[in-house]
């Protein structure tokens, strides 16, 4: 298996097996970047439970993230399998209402 | 390291030409920005294939020599 293709795997497990998940940069409770930071303070006060993937940690998760979803910066936010966006859409779809919205009809456990 | 704030507003018009582009260097390093992008070619996008329209038009320095800049996209109000 090429590296993309098992990277590719191991991103489709993960965010089809975990309702919400955020890949990021550090963990909740200590991240290593303002915007990943921004996007854990979103989540919390979402009030949505989600499970956290550090990239710092990965080398294959952090490039293959970025090609699997098209997208070229972390955080990435990932519900019920479908890409959500990074922390500045994260934001302005919190303060539309949007996210709240998105979660209540994906039937997301709350934290 | 990083890209001056008329290099930023630069390589968005040059791909949405028709767009009003306010960047603001958030810290005064040259580093850390906040772009505000307008533009008519926004409509009918999600607000994913917007962002993209603006990553697209930075060619491959977002998440590179542009670490950071925050980013919001909108249609313009007569449209909306």
């Amino acid at each position: 298996m090429s590296q993309t293709t098992s990277s590719n795997a191991r991103i489709a497990e993960i965010v089809t097996s975990n309702d919400v998940v955020l890949f990021m940069k550090g963990t909740p409770l200590f991240p290593q970047c303002g915007f990943s930071s921004r996007a854990v303070a979103i989540l919390e006060r979402l009030g949505v439970a989600y499970a956290s993937v550090d990239v710092l940690q990965d080398m294959e998760i952090r490039q293959g993230i970025k090609e699997f979803s098209e997208w070229p910066t972390i955080p990435q936010l990932y519900v019920k399998g479908e890409f959500v966006g990074g922390s500045d859409i994260m934001m302005e779809m919190f303060e539309a209402g949007e996210l709240e919205q998105l979660v209540t009809e994906a039937g997301v456990a709350r934290a | 390291m990083g890209m001056a704030a008329d290099e930023i507003v630069a390589m968005i018009r040059a791909a949405l030409p028709d767009a009003e582009v306010t960047v603001t260097d958030l810290a005064g390093d040259g580093d850390h920005y906040a772009a505000h992008v307008v533009s008519p070619a926004f409509a009918g996008l999600t607000r994913i294939a917007q962002h993209k329209a603006v990553y697209a038009a930075l060619g491959g320095r977002m998440g590179g020599v542009l670490h950071a800049l925050q980013l919001t996209t909108a249609v313009p109000k007569s449209l909306s």
